[in-house]
């Protein structure tokens, strides 16, 4: 018996619809992709004019005057991502090793709860705090208030990735662990932690390249610097707060230094992931 | 071969023998092996107990610093339309009507196209498409804010300014959101700007709702006849809350950002009808006052704000993770 | 490990550059106004000296602010002090602060409008106006009365202020309480004020960056961020009635009067001055300096510093169109620098 396939309208309407929004759903998609692609056009473009060696060896000239660089700006940057993480990241990890370990109490659950809390902290309020906790005792704008500050932003995510990735860790693992008689510290040290390795370094991957793209909560708190400065008592330059002071300016050249120094920011955070997936390949392969 | 326990040398058999299955056992299994646990638990939990600690103390703060401002305007603070320094009188409403409808107006233009790309990802696209497309979506996410404010200021607002203000006043000037001059900064620039940045979140995070519903639904609506269309219409349907959750994680993103908004909504104190007027967020007023309120007064007043801020973040951002982890965790 | 490898050298690099090195630091930060000269200064002092004042131009609200709360070494402002920040400052940091002027500008209204070239005219009672939202055209017949030759538009007036807070402010909402009495009941002078209209622009930079991008717009700005981004601004009629164009001479001209009856605090407004020749938006600017520096040798650096802006450094401004002081300021200058201690 032959079934005759006989379509009514309402199959044809039907697959029009179908067909039309499936059409809409990939246009979206190129649509999403135009400013992304425009904000990368522009700035490389814009950005790439300045990009000579003045820029990263010289020091920025004063205002009005053409020329100068911001090689104060990107050691800055350097230097402000590396005291937030070095503050940030112990607290963070060893947060989440005790929330993947011990943490089945009522302790455990309020920590969890309030790193949930601190990962809605705005940034500016970020700034704010290590305005009060820092500057004003210190009686000092300083690179170690913009540290702290870039810490409380890093803490929640931090924590959050290595308490996920030691969960995932098979308990078997642990158990082997005890079997063979490793301690339990040196278990989860030795054998949880080194399983959950890379993911808890994309996680810090992910911390350090969003504080190095932070600007408003460097404000208050490392304010700026004129001068070349490696100090974390004294008020630090940025590439981020270069951006903002040249950007809003009138003077074109420091426009379009602004859009150079974007292009090193985004270049910069991009050679970080870059450079701790390097130091990080694991000789032991994940399954 | 003999195994090294802090308490000697034993065979495996031993070892395994002493039923070491469960971290209770391990730790009453020998008084020795306590100290490295010990040390090791009481050193992750003193860093736990700094993050506690260190939110608290925020709060704490916050919450001093504001109450001289809580205290002199009470509710009125979130119904006062008046910013007025000299005059030491604070209302908040401006900014939180600002930070509001341009998170709302980013979410409204996010929406349609993340739940397209999301579809598009999870549902349609082939898989060598579907991972450099997701990479660089994702790539969108990571650009620094200061530089979507760059781009802002030297690009969007000017297009903003000759194409599309004149473009909506020419054909729907009657709307009373499309009056006022073309300035270009303003209240839709601002919308616009924090568009392209949760447009990246809000899909990502659709596109791993969509991808956890399981299979048999897929397949059982097309092996009732269902088109691909209504297939996915049912998926969706399915994931509503896990996208309701996205959305609002891109809210919260949008109402705590910063400086990308400073650039280009025109820092003016005002409430109006027009997305063509400038406007101010709560963030912005806090970046542009906070180090030279010199009154106790108005410091105390931008606490306030800073401390109602941070509230309307935490409260969005916990709905948002409770609907997103409820969604993706069902694929397990 | 290489990671711990990584971590450790992260570390150790964060600890090393904590040492400071021995190069004398001093910061400072406040007005956006004199930021031009003062970067200028700062510049040629510490290619002369080696010594680094590294200032930032955080807006005079911020500097008078950051100089009570003792975060920085010295502040400026255009705007002075009140009697209560003054008394806060004191009991805070335990010092008085005083107000030592280093240079004088004018105030210009600057505006965006392709076709209409440089000078276009303005009344006090118009610009009040404008900035009251009571004018709100450019072609407005008050300001084409004034200006017959020039071809204004009909676009809408897009008015410019400061969202920080500023002494340029305050120089100019002080010369519009003096010449508007609306302005005076509704808004009055300060460095903050509650603006009737206007998009808000952070600092002298924000505000000409706004003025330079916005076909259609007016903003107030010191002289030397107008000219240095060709922006055209206007003439204003002063007190005796007559249009003045901002120049270095109308600005002295305008503190002449002002130089013979200065206060003992060296506190003054020079705003709607007298005489034909004065330009009416004009203003010192003022260094906030402590009286007692508690640094040694920051104190001495700093007097050595301010000495050298009073004579050296006052033949900087005429380029970077400022005004230099005039001759009585300076030895006043002088006297209240050496009432520094450190």
């Amino acid at each position: 018996m032959k079934a005759a396939f006989a379509p009514s309208l309402r199959y044809y309407r039907r697959k029009l619809t179908g067909g039309l929004m499936l059409t809409l759903s990939a246009l979206s998609a190129v649509v999403a992709l135009i400013p992304l692609l425009l904000i990368f056009f522009y700035t490389i473009s814009q950005g790439f004019d300045y990009l000579n060696l003045d820029f990263f060896i010289k020091m920025p000239k004063p205002v009005g005057e053409m020329g100068g660089g911001m090689a104060n700006a990107i050691v800055g940057t350097l230097v402000l991502v590396a005291t937030g993480s070095v503050i940030g990241l112990p607290i963070g990890i060893l947060t989440g090793i005790y929330l993947a370990e011990f943490g089945h109490n009522k302790f455990a659950s309020t920590v969890r709860f309030m790193t949930e809390v601190l990962s809605g902290v705005p940034s500016i309020v970020a700034g704010v705090v290590a305005y009060g906790f820092v500057v004003i005792p210190m009686r000092h704008f300083s690179a170690l208030a913009g540290g702290v500050a870039l810490a409380v932003l890093m803490i929640p995510t931090v924590t959050r990735t290595t308490e996920e990735m030691i969960r995932l860790v098979p308990q078997s693992y642990r158990e082997a662990g005890l079997a063979l008689g490793i301690p339990q510290w040196k278990t989860t040290i030795q054998i949880v932690l080194r399983t959950a390795f890379r993911g808890i370094v994309t996680g810090i991957l992910l911390a350090v390249a969003r504080i190095a793209g932070e600007t408003a909560p460097l404000l208050f708190t490392a304010l700026g610097n004129r001068f070349w400065s490696t100090a974390l008592d004294q008020p630090m330059a940025s590439l981020t707060a270069f951006i903002y002071d040249y950007a809003k300016s009138p003077f074109e050249d420091w426009n379009k230094q602004a859009w150079t120094a974007a292009l090193v920011l985004i270049i910069l955070i991009s050679i970080l992931s870059l450079l701790l997936r390097v130091a990080t390949r694991s000789r032991y392969t994940q399954r | 071969m003999l195994v090294e326990t802090p308490e000697g040398e034993i065979s495996p058999a031993v070892g395994a023998s002493r039923g070491v299955t469960s971290r209770a056992s391990a730790l009453k299994a020998s008084p020795k092996r306590n100290l490295g646990d010990v040390v090791f638990k009481y050193t992750t939990l003193v860093f736990a107990v700094v993050v506690l600690f260190l939110i608290l103390l925020m709060a704490y703060e916050m919450y001093a610093d504001s109450k001289p401002s809580i205290l002199k305007f009470g509710w009125g603070f979130l119904t006062g339309t008046t910013w007025d320094p000299v005059q030491e009188n604070y209302g908040a409403l401006p900014f939180v009507f600002g930070t509001i409808v341009s998170s709302f107006l980013a979410l409204l233009i996010a929406l349609p196209l993340s739940l397209g790309i999301a579809v598009f990802l999870s549902e349609m696209a082939p898989s060598w498409l579907e991972r450099p497309l997701s990479f660089l979506i994702e790539l969108l996410a990571g650009i620094p804010s200061i530089v979507y404010g760059l781009w802002g200021i030297f690009v969007l607002v000017p297009w903003v300014r000759t194409s599309i203000e004149p473009l909506l006043s020419g054909h729907l000037g009657f709307l009373p959101i499309f009056r006022g001059a073309p300035y270009g900064f303003g209240m839709l620039a601002a919308g616009l700007i924090l568009f392209v940045m949760i447009l990246p979140i809000v899909a990502s995070i659709s596109r791993d709702v969509l991808k956890a519903v399981p299979q048999s639904q897929r397949e059982a609506s097309l092996a009732i006849g269902a088109t691909k269309w209504e297939s996915i219409r049912l998926i969706l349907k399915d994931a509503k809350s896990g996208i309701l959750g996205a959305c609002l994680l891109g809210l919260g993103r949008a109402i705590g950002e910063t400086m990308a908004v400073t650039m280009v909504i025109g820092n003016t104190p005002a409430i109006s009808a027009s997305l063509f007027d400038p406007g101010y967020t709560m963030a912005s007023v806090i970046a542009n006052e906070f180090t030279e309120a010199t009154t106790s007064m108005h410091i105390s007043a931008l606490f306030e704000i800073a401390l109602l801020l941070f509230l309307i973040t935490i409260i969005v951002n916990m709905f948002a993770r409770l609907l997103v982890w409820s969604a993706t965790r069902r694929k397990l | 490990m290489k990671f711990t490898r990584l971590v450790a050298l992260l570390t150790v690099s964060v600890l090393g550059f904590s040492l400071s090195d021995a190069q004398l630091k001093l910061n400072g930060a406040g007005a956006t106004f004199p930021y031009v000269i003062y970067s200028k200064w700062f510049d040629v002092y510490h290619q002369k000296t080696g010594i680094e004042f590294n200032y930032q131009s955080i807006g005079s609200g911020g500097g008078i602010k950051q100089v009570i709360e003792g975060t920085i070494d010295f502040g400026a402002s255009d705007g002075p002090m009140t009697p209560e920040q003054l008394n806060e400052a004191a009991t805070k940091q335990g010092t008085e602060v005083l107000h030592i002027p280093t240079v004088m500008g004018a105030v210009v209204l600057t505006y965006n409008l392709p076709g209409v070239g440089q000078g276009l005219k303005l009344t006090p009672d118009v610009l009040a106006d404008i900035y009251l939202g009571q004018i709100t055209t450019w072609n407005d017949p008050k300001l084409t009365s004034l200006n017959p030759g020039m071809n204004l538009p009909s676009q809408q007036i897009l008015v410019a202020h400061r969202s920080d807070g500023s002494g340029t402010t305050f120089i100019f909402t002080d010369y519009l309480t003096k010449v508007s009495k609306m302005w005076e009941e509704k808004v009055r002078r300060g460095t903050s004020v509650n603006w009737p209209v206007g998009l808000g622009g952070k600092g002298n930079e924000g505000v000409s960056g706004l003025v330079k991008q916005t076909p259609g717009s007016i903003g107030y700005v010191e002289l030397a961020y107008a000219v240095k981004n060709n922006l055209p601004y206007a003439k204003l009629r002063n007190k005796a009635g007559s249009f003045v164009e901002p120049k270095l001479e109308s600005v002295t001209a305008a503190a002449a009067g002002a130089a013979k009856n200065m206060p003992a605090d060296l506190r003054v407004s020079i705003t709607n001055a007298d005489g034909k020749d004065s330009y009416p938006i004009c203003g010192f600017t003022w260094l906030l300096v402590y009286k007692h520096m508690r640094d040694k040798s920051k104190g001495a650096a700093l007097v050595k510093f301010l000495r050298w802006a009073m004579t050296d450094g006052q033949s900087y401004a005429k380029g970077l169109l400022y005004a230099p002081l005039p001759k009585q300021v300076v030895s006043l200058c002088e006297a209240k620098i050496r009432q520094v201690t450190f």
